[in-house]
């Protein structure tokens, strides 16, 4: 048996590799929901209602899709460009951060937009200095970026407790460990009354369209995908490598930290170390559902938000352990791993 | 100053350095088994955690300590088939499996530990591994107690660097095994089967991942929580480029951290008004320091996460 290169590889089959695998993984997890005691189409169906059944539980899905747009965007603009980010969750904390630091006081009394926009820059530098550590680490020093990303994240949800356990620590909150709450008149506006759903996912999707633009119409795109590609070819064709890795390592870092900021100015208003359900994780996996497609991470941030809060409802209703979304996750991301390979190579006998 | 003499000349640092060390002990001999064969495998931090729960969980079920350990290997070596046959035969990409390993096997464990455990106010305990004390060799004055007294597996795992060592630089297999790791072309020559090889260090290189994960739950601690891997797996990945990816600075490297991780655990109760993030920190700063140090003269197997295809160069 050998496995060859199809010489071309069609959209069609492209597009239904995700379906295929989240249609595997949901297969292989029935197997495991049975064991619950409870019929996986019993449980399927509670969780689909969960996620989409009411008008509160729709709000909800969206609203856990929306940081998930940006924290995938991010694992997807880095992994184009073969830098490994599996940073996204320390990024999204420190975003998190500057934007209750900023939020707090220092940008009060500035006209809206511009107090918004000075809080998105200053979580998304945040984000991209966590990031460019390691980037650069592996520029100048040749570390593996993905150990290093990794060990950040513990670094930055330590520095996120020292942080709301200190200086940044709310005297009203009972001793309970959060940040200080942003000013109430920064929190985004609610896109449906009544609901935690916030303007912060229309600010993702139009993140994702621009980020579309940028990789198939500009210089800077075609640049991250050569460099991701074949460095040396790349290089060798006058594709800065260093630089362009170095814009990519802000961009996705920046990226996960607006995440943060997002989640901050929109439903929860300050900061804890508990705030993300693996946020910066999950938009790994978003990531490569969305085969690294900005439009696909979209779609891809919707069905994970659909598992994880139709999981939680499911839950509640079945006794099935919520940690079956995770499950689900990690089966579906192996499985699109392997259809994408039969969407692109076909195996000769 | 002196505080930090009377710390490093109890004893009893000594023998925490051993037991914080064990855990790494086996990751990074595991770690170094995947990557001397061309595999690397970030599915360690998963494969520990599921290691500790299926160690623990067949203990809780009246199983023997031992068996418990050799359960917990079983399902190790399952999820590093898993990764091998991604990684190996269909070439994916090492990173991305590895990280789906990773998901797939503490998402597992917690599934599983959720589904079979009543989890009262605190988790549920088991009666753990106990300190063996070696007959004559643990009455030797400060050594005895340091070395001598630890729990079983311990004296295991420094077994296992001696074992693991002597097969990869002493034994025919040994040296297939590294082969694989340089240039499997070269293996394919000699009329062996680099895939063969691949898939069978992954499952070894797995199955002592699990087994540091276990450690963790039958005689570190006696209960399962999750996240209690604590990014140990990662930990070990940098360990074992900071040893060059050998077993005998493996072992080293483990250690040193272990001396670190155990100092400041007690420099902490000993200094005051310094937040104690800033202590948990150290590890994860000083595991990227060491890989700055030594990345440069690291000598990497050369077909590290090269996938081998056969006739294809």
């Amino acid at each position: 048996m050998r496995i060859e290169r199809r010489e071309e590889v069609s959209v069609a089959v492209l597009i239904l590799a995700p379906f295929g695998a989240v249609l595997g993984a949901l297969v292989l997890c029935a197997g495991l929901i049975a064991m619950a005691g409870v019929s996986p189409w019993v449980a399927y169906g509670e969780m689909l209602r969960g996620a989409f059944g009411s008008r509160l539980a729709v709000t909800e899905t969206l609203t856990r899709a929306s940081p998930l747009i940006l924290t995938g965007l991010a694992a997807a603009v880095a992994f184009r460009a073969r830098l490994w980010n599996i940073g996204g969750e320390g990024q999204f904390y420190m975003g998190a951060l500057a934007a209750a630091a900023l939020g707090h006081s220092a940008v009060v009394g500035l006209p809206l937009p511009a107090a918004w926009a000075v809080i998105a820059g200053g979580a998304m530098a945040a984000g991209a200095v966590l990031l460019l550590i390691p980037a650069l680490l592996r520029l100048r020093f040749g570390v593996d970026e993905v150990v290093t990303t990794l060990l950040l994240n513990f670094v930055a949800l330590l520095f996120v407790g020292l942080m709301v356990e200190g200086v940044l620590k709310d005297p009203m909150a009972f001793g309970w460990p959060q940040s200080v709450p942003v000013a109430a008149g920064l929190r985004l506006p609610d896109l449906v009354p009544r609901s935690r759903l916030h303007v912060g996912l229309v600010l993702a999707v139009v993140v994702a369209g621009i980020l579309w633009l940028v990789q198939a119409r500009t210089v800077f795109g075609a640049e991250t995908r050569a460099a991701g590609l074949n460095p040396g070819a790349a290089a060798f064709a006058g594709v800065p490598i260093t630089a362009t890795l170095a814009k990519v390592a802000i961009l996705s870092g920046g990226l996960a930290g607006l995440a943060g900021a997002i989640e901050v100015l929109g439903p929860v208003g300050y900061v804890t170390t508990t705030m993300s359900p693996g946020f910066g994780y999950a938009g790994i996996v978003v990531a490569m559902l969305a085969a690294l497609h900005p439009a696909g991470v979209v779609a891809a941030s919707v069905f994970v938000a659909t598992v994880f809060v139709g999981a939680d409802a499911m839950s509640r209703a079945t006794g099935v352990p919520s940690f079956i979304a995770d499950v689900i996750m990690a089966v579906a991301l192996l499985a699109m791993l392997v259809a994408l390979l039969f969407a692109t190579y076909r195996v000769r006998t | 100053m002196t505080v930090a003499l009377d710390i490093l000349m109890t004893a009893s640092l000594w023998e925490a350095v051993l037991r914080i060390a064990t855990p790494l002990i086996f990751g990074v001999l595991g770690a170094l088994i995947c990557e001397r064969a061309g595999v690397l495998n970030l599915g360690i931090e998963g494969i520990m955690t599921l290691g500790a729960m299926v160690g623990w969980l067949t203990v809780y079920w009246g199983g023997d300590l031992w068996t418990g350990l050799a359960v917990a290997v079983l399902a190790g070596m399952a999820m590093g088939w898993l990764h091998a046959m991604l990684t190996v035969p269909l070439g994916l990409s090492q990173h991305v499996s590895g990280l789906g390993i990773t998901l797939l096997a503490s998402a597992l464990a917690y599934y599983l530990y959720r589904l079979w455990v009543e989890v009262g106010d605190l988790p549920p305990t088991i009666a753990p591994f106990q300190p063996l004390a070696i007959p004559g060799l643990s009455s030797i004055p400060f050594l005895g107690e340091a070395v001598f007294t630890q729990m079983p597996p311990t004296y295991l795992a420094l077994i296992l660097v001696v074992l693991v060592a002597w097969f990869l630089n002493r034994t025919p297999a040994g040296l297939a095994l590294r082969m694989t790791g340089e240039n499997p072309h070269a293996v394919e020559a000699q009329g062996l089967n680099p895939h063969r090889i691949r898939i069978w260090a992954v499952m070894a290189g797995s199955g002592m991942m699990a087994l540091g994960g276990a450690f963790l739950t039958t005689a570190a601690f006696n209960s399962f929580f999750p996240t209690m891997v604590q990014g140990r797996g990662w930990i070990c990945i940098a360990l074992v480029v900071f040893a060059s990816w050998r077993p005998g600075k493996a072992l080293l490297g483990a250690l040193l951290f272990a001396l670190f991780d155990a100092f400041q655990l007690r420099l902490q109760t000993v200094v005051e008004g310094v937040p104690y993030q800033l202590f948990l920190m150290a590890p994860y700063v000083l595991s990227i320091l060491a890989l700055v140090l030594v990345a440069r003269r690291a000598r990497v197997p050369e077909a590290l996460m090269q996938p081998y295809r056969r006739g294809e160069r």
